[in-house]
């Protein structure tokens, strides 16, 4: 089975690629790529042609931060909805956070995992093993074997590691295995109780704010033990302005730190709260214009790696209740890549940068052979119109859960085909 | 002239008209209170419940004594005693009570915007008696019920209000509903009482209680909360009745004709001396009876007339 992709304009940062080219797939490999590629040339077997004409056509789009709820989470989503989820909004590869019931801080669950995503057979699932033992911040778990079961690396995503000695120690061990500690930055004494972003708009709610500093207090301490234990450390969802000013410094000086950010921390405001709508709910906390201005800045100066969504799918039984007692998440697969389109339309990111930080840059940092569209690597692509107008409807969305505070917004620009390993798994009716 | 919305969640959502018409109508409700048979027929044949999530004394007393000189049916509900003790969610209970087709549903609770959600669920009217460091609407109209038959008017007066601003409803509801209503308002406690960015609501802000009350028309003193004080740590009440209780000596500081406001229950010794709190320059009382006019005029407003 081969699959002929014509007339569409290919953009690949790892090859420096953009061009309108002809792309050929084989046996789930990328075969060739070049001008007026023919069908006939290939006289043994058939060929389906796609026009792609007006399309975009890049390497598999990778979401290096989800949460498939399961196990032990079913009702909010499952290995299976959420990478279906994961096709329809564009991406091919998807890494899950370990916070589900049981943790998976131990070989059995990221094997559960992985065979699950197999039985699924849509996107590529690479699971994110605990840092600790159940997450709590006191025992490494078995980083070696959890790396040969099939983790791609290490987070006690939802927490913190409070614990300064542990996370050298994760981040000590982890370097020599090739695996990346991806860190939750939070610190508790600042935030505990918090629901909010701190600042005029939790002031006027009478709800107690979560500050900046909670988040970027940890930063700069993950940052200082890279630093001088010499390893890397890559930051989850940067929210705050002295994140960005903070891990910009550090990449300036050498250090090895890498960040992410999700499509929520460029596109709203505290302001999006003011009826306690729990659809916004989200930790770490929507912040303010400035800082929203600041993580645009850090995406355009690549001081932030990654566009990654936090897909944090909640049922109604979470989040239709009283605001404080709701639960935070937002349900990100489905509108992510639409809501990173608008920075290249707001001459924020050219189209390279914008597929370097949701394919290139997430691969290099997870270590995963993915994110290229090089001769001979895995047949996956997302091919994406880019000026065609949606509006998003939670109720048909493939996540179980309907948890977005855009339910209703007009947006520009969608996956229209979702390609991996040479099988369309999702195509735009 | 009646209110715009079917509901009264806070005072962000009420013009200056409509905070004169609900002032002006608790006025004429006054006198009721003073009669020998304290009883009109307003109401007759309306149900009102009292949904109290949180403890409450004069509030939920001054609701259900306010409906009942109005005539209406009163339910009084507290959380100890509804199934929200079995887990219900507060939709369901909210779904539940519409069923049974009240005229006006009253709540109270700790989380905010809890009656926000309860008004988008519910077909009823709903009144805010207080959700969490909110908004506590009915209490803002009864202070500027009170200033306003105390001095006259509200507008250009100078009016301080002290305390612990970031646990307050009734400091939220009384910097709207007075700025709102002309006045000029300063806020005044130790910095870990004073939220982030409360001068964008268009205050003032002082640290210290002398430099705060000097030439103010009104007072008003905040409870010290201090079953919230685990989260908020405070040195002492030694050191805060030494900085920033109102007493015989800084008051002076203030206008002589000053007027001292408290929404009760009041810690004696604490944020306000004795002698203040009894003394000539003291609305505590007034504030207690006007808020039965305030919460007639409501309750008239909302479900009167028709």
């Amino acid at each position: 089975m081969k699959l002929l992709l014509k007339g569409g304009r290919i953009i690949d940062p790892s090859q420096n690629i953009d061009a309108e080219m002809d792309l050929l797939i084989e046996n789930g490999k990328i075969a060739k790529m070049g001008r007026d590629l023919s069908a006939s040339e290939n006289n043994s077997t058939t060929v389906e042609t796609l026009d792609l004409r007006n399309a975009l056509i890049v390497p598999g789009l990778i979401d290096m931060h989800t949460h498939l709820r399961e196990p032990g989470h079913e009702y909010k989503e499952t290995i299976q909805t959420g990478s279906e989820a994961a096709v329809a909004g564009g991406f091919t590869s998807i890494a899950c956070m370990p916070n589900t019931n049981p943790i998976n801080d131990n070989r059995s669950v990221t094997d559960f995992i992985l065979k699950q995503a197999g039985i699924c057979n849509m996107a590529n699932v690479y699971p994110i093993a605990a840092i600790s033992k159940m997450s709590e911040g006191k025992v490494l778990s078995e980083f070696g074997d959890l790396k040969d079961a099939g983790a791609v690396a290490f987070s006690d995503d939802g927490n913190p590691v409070t614990n300064s000695r542990l996370m050298r120690n994760a981040l000590e061990y982890a370097h020599p295995l090739d695996m990346t500690v991806i860190s939750h930055c939070e610190v508790l004494d600042l935030s505990t109780g918090g629901t909010m972003n701190e600042g005029s708009v939790s002031t006027e709610l009478g709800l107690q704010g979560i500050p900046n500093v909670a988040e970027s207090i940890m930063v700069e301490r993950d940052i200082a033990l890279a630093d001088y234990t010499n390893t890397s450390v890559h930051i989850a969802h940067v929210s705050t302005a002295e994140s960005v000013r903070a891990i910009r410094a550090a990449k300036a000086r050498g250090v090895h730190v890498t960040a992410e950010t999700a499509p929520h921390y460029f596109t709203l405001t505290d302001e999006a709260l003011r009826e306690f709508s729990t659809n916004a709910k989200v930790y770490p906390p929507l912040r303010n214009m400035k800082d929203v201005e600041s993580i645009k800045e850090g995406l355009k100066d690549g001081t932030i790696d990654v566009i990654a969504s936090d897909h944090a799918p909640h049922s109604s039984i979470e989040k239709d209740v009283e605001f404080e007692y709701a639960a935070s998440g937002i349900n990100g697969l489905e509108t992510s890549l639409s809501l990173s389109l608008k920075l290249v339309d707001d001459d924020i990111l050219t189209f390279h940068q914008l597929i370097e930080k949701m394919s290139t840059n997430p691969a290099r940092i997870l270590k995963i052979n993915k994110g290229t569209l090089t001769i001979g690597s895995d047949a996956d692509l997302t091919i994406i119109d880019t000026q065609k107008s949606w509006t998003v409807n939670v109720n048909i969305f493939r996540s179980k859960s309907k948890n977005s505070p855009f339910q209703g917004w007009k947006l520009k620009g969608k996956a229209i085909m979702t390609i991996v390993g040479g099988e369309i798994k999702y195509k735009e009716t | 002239m009646k209110l715009s919305s079917k509901d009264v969640l806070g005072i962000k959502d009420l013009s200056v008209d409509e905070i004169n018409l609900i002032l002006d109508t608790a006025e004429s409700f006054l006198e009721v209170s003073t009669r020998k048979i304290k009883k009109v027929p307003t109401l007759r044949g309306k149900t009102i419940i009292n949904f109290f999530f949180e403890a409450s004394t004069r509030t939920r007393t001054s609701f259900e004594i306010a409906g009942k000189r109005l005539s209406a049916d009163m339910v009084n509900i507290s959380a100890a005693t509804s199934s929200v003790v079995k887990g219900e969610t507060l939709t369901d209970t909210a779904r539940t009570l519409e069923a049974m087709n009240p005229d006006i549903i009253v709540i109270r609770h700790s989380a905010a915007g809890a009656p926000h959600m309860l008004a988008r669920l519910v077909k009823q009217s709903i009144i805010n008696a207080g959700d969490g460091a909110h908004e506590h609407p009915t209490q803002a109209l009864l202070d500027m019920l009170t200033i306003k038959t105390e001095k006259g008017r509200i507008a250009g007066l100078k009016v301080v209000i002290a305390g612990d601003i970031a646990h307050s409803r009734v400091a939220r509801s009384n910097i709207l509903g007075l700025i709102e209503m002309g006045a000029q308002v300063t806020v005044c406690g130790p910095a870990m009482m004073i939220p982030r960015d409360i001068d964008k609501m268009g205050v003032s802000v002082s640290y210290r209680m002398n430099d705060a009350i000097k030439d103010a028309d009104i007072i008003m003193m905040l409870r010290i909360q201090l079953e919230r004080q685990a989260d908020n740590p405070f040195p002492s009440d030694r050191e805060y009745s030494n900085y920033f209780s109102l007493n015989s000596r800084n008051i002076k500081m203030a206008k002589p004709d000053v007027l001292v406001m408290h929404p009760g229950p009041i810690n004696r010794g604490i944020e306000i001396a004795p002698d203040i709190a009894d003394g000539v320059k003291s609305l505590i009382l007034k504030q207690v009876t006007n808020g039965v006019a305030v919460r007639m005029a409501l309750l008239y407003l909302l479900a009167g007339g028709a």
